[in-house]
């Protein structure tokens, strides 16, 4: 089986975000991270690549920096990985990104692609699907859990919905976008690591994409227009507890505010 | 001389940070409290490679070198002094002996389990009678046929009862060297579970609460003849190497400690207010830190020179790292007692309480000018290289 994992190398909202004049993300300016949707494609990707034996492969668009993205994902065990890169898909909204990633997947072979549901940057949740109607293949999206029955070539899927989830089949090739809430990824390995930095990472440019018209790449190819881009509202996780009586409760929040030496 | 990491060291820490402040941290105090052995996250430390780092990929090992090994146990240490010595005593006590001296056929049945984490290790040099004189030894080995007879004890031994694997030394016989007769102590590997193998006291440590460490009995405990670790006689030149490395493990060790207690209490000194400020807007105060802090870059640099140095070893064995390995561990352990000595005081009547995890670094951090070799014993190493 041969799986495609899209992975997006995304800020670390962790440490707040900046924006450039024009409204687009200062993204020089922050730290980054894999896409946590993203990274639990990958790990869905991983696990099926330990229970039926599957070749794996990472494919991002980006800066060469997203190179780094790659990487982590080699050393979490995929076993290629592709970047694709070139100042020519520069500022790119979903559709360009979606034409693009298409684009490359086209010179790929492969039974299943998994993407993340959405990018904590843009939250738009539409590049997965957009890609799966581009190569013209069923898409899942929202994925809560993923089984393979290889001979039959088909998935089953529980799509989360808020209330309820459905399952649903489809044959491969498909495309399911995945929750973060599906998994929890692993860690790199140490082994991983030595051989990521080492190992070989495929790129290509504008010239390298299969039936891509330059009408939909780019800033030009891009017909979103941002009016106007904010930094999420931001809160704490929180704790619950829950105490048999009024008194317990009291203390453990008095326990609490000491401990943060608020009182 | 490189001040900066390559990507694989980068992407290396990142790894050991997380795993340390996801997997490590919300145990340490429970460990610590309840002597616990973290079990749990040796498993998922195996997982992960930490527990054959610096062992070739070819012998179950993770093909990195000693200087990925001592940021792993640097960053466990930060948040765990325990789990930080489990790795430590593993890897540097017993996998790194059976990998440098080992036959092919001890490392295929030995290395290849312990570097994968699938068993883990120990080592037992120390007895009643023998610390820093390793040749008070009283432990025995008299070859019987096609064993070994092992007879005496070792004590304070790291991992004790949770090992699989033991790298002993014993007398095997008696030497003349320079007109003395000298004990000589050959090494050995013994398996867990072994006839005549038991465990005595457990101690009740000040710190490190949560590693197991145990008194080793050997009662007419017979190993086969091929468990024999290097030549006969070979026993003390292993156990020095053995501790050469083993001194950039704990060094790494106190370095993490120190790190941990400094980046504890610079949280705390923004927070803590008195007399209407943070206690980090008094000179006092920002003085201390920025004692600590120069410290601990500075161990940090003898750290790390000491494992590179060791790397330079593995491919040249004619270099030695001995004097690097004992400067790194004399330095980086009186850092750490120095520095989470004043993170406790900074923290004032909170850093006393056992809540707050300072208290709990200054009592992991005296070990480390104790064990593997005491400070006063890494200074005779270094002064005996330097008026030779």
């Amino acid at each position: 089986m041969k799986i495609i994992v899209c992975i997006k190398q995304v800020p670390d909202t962790k440490g707040g975000v900046e924006f450039n004049p024009d409204g687009t993300l200062n993204r020089a300016a922050m730290l980054t991270i894999m896409n946590p949707d993203d990274k639990a494609g990958l790990e869905a990707a991983l696990r099926l690549k330990d229970q039926y034996g599957a070749e794996v492969t990472v494919l991002t668009m980006g800066l060469p920096k997203a190179t780094d993205v790659l990487q982590e994902a080699l050393a979490m065990g995929a076993d290629k990985a592709v970047l694709v890169t070139d100042r020519r898909l520069g500022g790119a909204d979903t559709w360009a990104t979606s034409t693009t990633i298409a684009g490359a997947i086209r010179n790929l072979e492969y039974d299943l692609i998994i993407t993340g549901r959405q990018a904590i940057d843009g939250d738009t949740a539409q590049v997965g699907p957009q890609i799966a109607e581009h190569l013209q293949l069923p898409v899942i999206s929202y994925a809560m859990d993923i089984k393979v029955d290889e001979a039959a070539k088909k998935v089953t899927v529980k799509r989360q919905y808020d209330d309820r989830y459905h399952v649903i089949e489809a044959k491969m090739p498909c495309l399911i976008t995945a929750l973060s809430e599906l998994n929890e990824p692993r860690y790199m390995s140490v082994g991983g690591i030595f051989d990521a930095v080492k190992a070989e990472i495929t790129t290509w440019g504008r010239d390298d994409l299969k039936d891509v018209d330059d009408s939909n790449i780019g800033l030009a190819g891009s017909p979103t227009k941002i009016a106007k881009a904010s930094d999420k509202v931001r809160k704490g996780a929180g704790e619950k507890k829950a105490f048999d009586s009024p008194e317990e409760s009291v203390s453990y929040i008095v326990e609490k505010l000491n401990e943060k030496h608020v009182i | 001389m490189e001040f900066s990491l390559s990507k694989e060291h980068e992407m290396a820490r990142q790894l050991f940070r997380d795993f340390a402040q996801n997997e490590v941290k919300p145990l340490a105090q429970e460990v610590d409290e309840e002597e616990r052995f973290p079990r749990e996250t040796v498993e998922k430390m195996a997982r992960y490679g930490f527990l054959g780092i610096p062992v070739a990929k070819e012998w179950g090992g993770q093909g990195a070198d000693p200087l990925t090994y001592a940021m792993c146990v640097e960053e466990l240490s930060k948040v765990c002094g325990t789990t930080g010595v489990i790795v430590s005593a593993h890897t540097s006590l017993c996998v790194d002996p059976i990998m440098t001296f080992g036959t092919d056929e001890q490392k295929q049945k030995y290395l290849i389990p312990l570097a994968k984490g699938e068993k883990l290790g120990a080592f037992g040099l120390t007895e009643p009678g023998a610390g820093t004189d390793a040749q008070g030894q009283q432990t025995k080995a008299v070859l019987d046929g096609d064993e070994w007879v092992l007879n005496g004890s070792k004590c304070f031994i790291t991992n004790g009862k949770e090992a699989d694997v033991y790298v002993i030394f014993a007398v095997t016989g008696k030497i003349e060297k320079r007109g003395k007769m000298m004990k000589e102590i050959s090494a050995f590997i013994v398996e867990k579970g072994t006839p005549g193998f038991t465990f005595g006291t457990k101690e009740n440590k000040m710190g490190i609460r949560g590693s197991s460490t145990y008194e080793l009995i050997f009662t007419d405990c017979r190993i086969p003849k091929e468990n024999l670790l290097g030549q006969q006689g070979k026993g003390f030149n292993i156990a020095m190497h053995t501790l050469d490395g083993g001194r950039i493990g704990i060094a790494a060790q106190a370095l993490g400690l120190a790190e941990g207690a400094l980046e504890t209490t610079i949280n705390y000194v923004k927070e803590r207010k008195q007399f209407g400020r943070a206690i980090g807007a008094f000179q006092n105060t920002q003085f201390q830190l920025a004692d600590m802090a120069t410290k601990v870059q500075a161990a940090q640099y003898l750290v790390y020179a000491a494992a590179m140095k060791k790397a330079e070893y593995q491919k040249n064995p004619k270099i030695s790292y001995s004097v690097e390995a004992a400067m790194a561990k004399l330095y980086a352990a009186e850092v750490a007692m120095e520095v989470t000595t004043k993170a406790v005081q900074l923290h004032g009547g909170y850093g006393y309480i056992r809540e707050y995890d300072v208290e709990r670094m200054m009592r992991d951090a005296k070990i480390t000018e104790i064990y593997e070799g005491t400070s006063e014993v890494q200074r005779m190493v270094i002064s005996a290289n330097i008026l030779k």
